[in-house]
């Protein structure tokens, strides 16, 4: 694709009808690549076993590749996969940015492989990376303790809910039974506030796009346990009050929630803690540049502020003695995982945030604010609101915005988060992150001026150019079939 | 000056050209400009983190973990170290699987998707239930959204959950939080010689039960030898009888469909991860009638425009980006890529090479508790069970100060009672546990 002048969208049929982006796609006996048990599976009898029978199973029935066999399914299947090194990929509210190589490397020290039963004094190194990660989290986001156990970010969400509720709960407050969201905020967060126990109330934003100050004022009350929010929000905005809001919420008893999706707009810029923020989650997954896998891990670390520290999750690590050492926070909640999290996944957010250092930090939000504002500036799509940071939000307007997305990936680029946040119609959610040149952005700029211009007829029959074309999601939820077993049942 | 550091980020492509270029197009005179924060909440101080060159920084975390010492890990307990093949890390480090994100777009991400099918289908083939997930945290909270499924799926009412008196601290406090916005409460039922104390537990439960949940192997390596029993008492109580296990447990050990469990949880992960720390695959799987009330995401097939077979996430609704607050969890970004791990590594082994692996950590826990029975000053096993992976030992010196000598002599063993220590085979090689049993005859 070097011969493609920037502006072009990748793709595109060039003038002699030859297109110039399809993904890999491999068709055999009818399907794009055959299952492994479709090509090769063994049933084996258990005998011989060194348990009486009626302790063990009868037969087990799996695929039985060999090793070469086994190499060219998986490599055929990553093949079929869209990812951040395969090109842009400007899902809005996921932060898609480069996952630097190295980080893979220290990951796969095997130092870093120890088992989380070990003594204290035996692991003095992996205990003094979570210490160290620990104190670098808390300084971004003007923290004052850190916990690195939950292991994504709606598992931080999860426990911030329950942090504040055991602080409530400490206080003699415990009958608090609210938690606030705004309507435009991500739905784990109303997922998590319920699986806490509290009632969600959802608040409306205002014409602007931010927090709706009356609503919020008449919405709060001694029931208020707590306020969930994103700032900058969904729409890229930062909440310009927060400080009212801050002193509103904690006027109520309440406590003040920040939501870190969106933190690598602020970096260098603005600090939740500063902000009046109690409680935080960091996703490293987005912010600190470790890689998603195809939907996890991630890691959801929480900060809190003093005050509220002594309810963090068991077990913690702090220096002691010229050395680091666990220990159980005084009315902790207890455990949100078996261990401490995903620590392969804390590991390379460490070394991702050693490397870039303050100036590196705060360069990627710069460059992440500017390509978002570049990328708008470029696109004929409508962006109602404004001004945004790391992320916009464009409406299709009289398109179907998942149509649009289906579309953009014949163009070669992955497309935008559509259809939310609901306050803007037919929402295409954009955030290019700071790792996109100017040639790329243009390139997807060409790919959605592109779009913009296809017809319904068009629209509905992409994608195109996809290993498979525009898949049945009705007979996938009508007829489920979730296993090998359930496709042969048929 | 635009506002854009010499010393900026090394993954940012920016020339001062097109920067120029850029802040044009956006009428900005510098990026200061772009952002939109009150003076009153702007941050002007430094963090204070020195940027690294990438040599220097894979310096530091090694010289750090370089702190580690380099111990024979007998450790196991729910997080077992087993050696995983090549194959695995050089296909799951392929870096279409590594960084994409989840198949919200499915034409694009067909090869991560019928991956994630396949391992689903190894979970419904290991299990014999016809539902599993593409993955939770970790067998903690796979656990605890067992309990709040139980809750959802019970017609009458109820709220007693019923777990064993063994079981790790991490696994029950993390169900605890997990039913704390409920009106569940998690009870513990008696052991009696390392397994389900079968008569206390049927006198325990009652028409208020909502869920029994049992592990086998147990948490002291023991094999439940009454399996289907304690799911005919947890169905008298029209509870759901919800099992702890993993896939190389259930590669020999009865098929949880055959004993009458309505849940499997666990951690998927002893294929896939060597011991990292703790970080694990939440395995959940369940009958077809519970289906809609699943926890987290689900692959399913469909067909294509074309016609041809196409995989995708499906039964969404379930799930909090559409149901918001009446989501069956909060769960969003999940273990995707350690359940491809988990994937690869099975069909690496293949059927054979699983049930091997299961024989062996029957047989050589077992071989190994004798030898360490034949020592003098230890008795192995304590329990006149069978045992899977790992063996409670009774030592006459207090087992700590056992353990500490054990450690000096390159060892790492648990502590799990004042003269008990606890001892796993789960990746360690035979001459590591020959230099183990000279170790421990030296110390005893």
């Amino acid at each position: 694709m070097g011969d493609d002048s920037a502006g072009e969208p990748l793709g595109r049929a060039d003038p002699s009808g030859r297109s110039r982006y399809d993904q890999a796609r491999y068709v055999r006996n009818g399907v794009y690549e055959p299952l492994l048990v479709e090509k090769d599976r063994t049933c084996v009898e258990i005998d011989d076993s060194p348990l009486p029978e009626d302790l063990t199973r009868d037969d087990l029935e799996l695929p039985d590749p060999s090793e070469p066999e086994l190499v060219r399914h998986y490599t055929r299947l990553s093949q079929m996969i869209y990812g951040i090194d395969s090109g842009p990929y400007p899902l809005g509210s996921c932060t898609m940015k480069y996952n630097p190589k190295f980080t893979e490397d220290v990951a796969a020290l095997p130092s870093a492989l120890v088992h989380p039963a070990r003594s204290a004094d035996s692991i003095q190194g992996t205990l003094e990376v979570l210490a160290r990660l620990q104190d670098l989290l808390g300084r971004i986001g003007g923290m004052d303790a850190v916990t690195l156990q939950p292991p994504a970010g709606a598992a931080g969400e999860f426990v911030g809910i329950r942090v504040a509720a055991a602080y409530h709960e400490h206080n003699g407050e415990g009958d608090r039974s609210e938690v606030m969201i705004p309507e435009s905020a991500h739905g784990t967060n109303f997922a998590t506030a319920a699986l806490g126990g509290y009632d969600v109330v959802s608040l409306p934003n205002d014409e602007d796009g931010r927090v709706d100050l009356e609503a919020l004022e008449a919405a709060l009350s001694e029931d208020t346990a707590a306020l969930m929010l994103t700032n900058p929000n969904t729409l890229g905005l930062f909440e310009r009050d927060i400080e009212r809001i801050a002193e509103m919420v904690h006027d109520a008893g309440g406590l003040l929630y920040y939501d870190g999706a969106n933190l690598n707009a602020l970096l260098g810029r603005a600090r939740p803690g500063d902000m009046g923020f109690d409680v935080m989650h960091y996703n490293v997954h987005k912010t600190f540049a470790t890689p998603h896998g195809g939907g996890g891990p991630g890691a959801g670390p929480v900060g809190v502020v003093s005050e509220l520290a002594p309810f963090l999750p068991e077990p913690r690590v702090r220096e002691a003695d010229g050395g680091y050492e666990l220990f159980s926070p005084e009315h902790s909640i207890g455990h949100v995982h078996g261990y401490q999290g995903n620590w392969l996944v804390l590991v390379k957010a460490f070394a991702y945030i050693a490397r870039l250092g303050d100036g590196g930090l705060a360069d990627s939000s710069a460059k992440a604010v500017l390509n978002a504002n570049y990328l708008a500036s470029q696109i004929e799509y409508d962006v109602p609101y404004g001004p945004f940071h790391h992320e916009f939000v464009a409406s299709a307007g009289e398109q179907d915005a998942a149509d649009v997305a289906k579309r953009m990936l014949d163009y070669g680029v992955h497309p935008p988060t559509t259809k939310w946040p609901e306050i803007v119609s037919e929402a295409l959610m954009t955030e290019p992150t700071e790792i996109e040149s100017k040639e790329t952005l243009d390139q997807l700029a060409a790919a959605f001026n592109a779009v913009a211009e296809d017809g319904d007829e068009v629209l509905e029959a992409a994608p195109e150019r996809t290993t498979a074309r525009r898949i049945d999601q009705t007979s996938a939820a009508r007829n489920p079939r979730l296993s090998w077993h359930a496709l042969e049942d048929e | 000056m635009n506002g854009l550091q010499a010393s900026g980020s090394p993954y940012a492509p920016h020339t001062g050209e097109t920067l120029e270029a850029m802040l044009d197009a956006v009428e900005a005179d510098t990026v200061e400009a772009l952002f939109d924060v009150p003076e009153a909440v702007r941050y002007d101080g430094e963090y204070g983190i020195d940027a690294r060159t990438e040599r220097e920084t894979r310096r530091l975390v090694r010289s750090i973990l370089e702190r580690n010492d380099d111990l024979t890990e007998l450790l196991g307990r729910g997080h077992y170290g087993y050696y995983v093949p090549s194959v695995v890390d050089h296909l799951a480090d392929r870096s279409e699987f590594l960084t994409s994100y989840t198949q919200y777009q499915p034409e694009s991400s067909q090869g991560f998707l019928q991956a994630l099918f396949e391992y689903q289908s190894l979970l419904v083939e290991l299990t014999g239930l016809e539902v599993a997930n593409c993955s939770m945290y970790d067998a903690a909270s796979a656990l605890g959204e067992a309990a709040t499924l139980a809750k959802r799926v019970r017609t009458a009412s109820g709220h007693r959950v019923f777990v064993p008196e063994l079981l790790s601290e991490g696994r029950r406090s993390t169900l605890e939080n997990y039913v704390a916005g409920t009106d569940l409460t998690v009870e513990t039922y008696a052991c009696a010689d390392g397994t389900v104390d079968l008569e206390a537990l049927e006198r325990t439960l009652d028409e208020e039960t909502v869920m029994v949940y049992a592990e086998n192997p147990t948490i002291r390596g023991t094999i439940e030898e009454r399996l289907r029993k304690i799911g005919a008492v947890a169905a008298d109580a029209d509870a759901l009888f919800v099992l702890g296990t993993d896939p190389i447990a259930l590669s020999l050990l009865q098929k949880p469909a055959d004993i009458g469990a309505d849940v499997v949880v666990g951690d998927a992960s002893v294929l896939g991860l060597p011991a990292s720390y703790g970080m694990g695959l939440g395995l959940f799987a369940t009958r077809e009638s519970y289906l809609r009330q699943v926890p987290g995401r689900l692959v399913g097939a469909s067909e294509d425009a074309t016609g041809r077979r196409a995989f995708t996430l499906t039964l969404q609704t379930r799930e909090q980006h559409i149901r918001r607050e009446r989501a069956t969890s909060n769960i969003c970004t999940n273990q995707a890529w350690v359940a491809l791990r988990t994937a690869i590594h099975a069909a690496a082994l293949g059927p054979d090479g699983m049930i091997e692996l299961a024989k062996r950590s029957v047989t050589r826990a077992e071989s190994l508790a004798e030898r360490v029975d034949a020592l003098v000053g230890a008795k192995a096993p304590v329990h006149d069970r069978r045992h899977f992976r790992e063996f409670v030992a009774h030592v006459d010196q207090p087992a700590k100060a056992i353990a500490d000598d054990l450690e000096r002599d390159g060892f790492a063993v648990h502590v799990v009672g004042e003269h008990e220590l606890q001892i796993c085979v789960a990746g360690v090689r035979d001459v590591e546990l020959e230099a183990f049993v000279d170790a421990l005859e030296g110390v005893l």
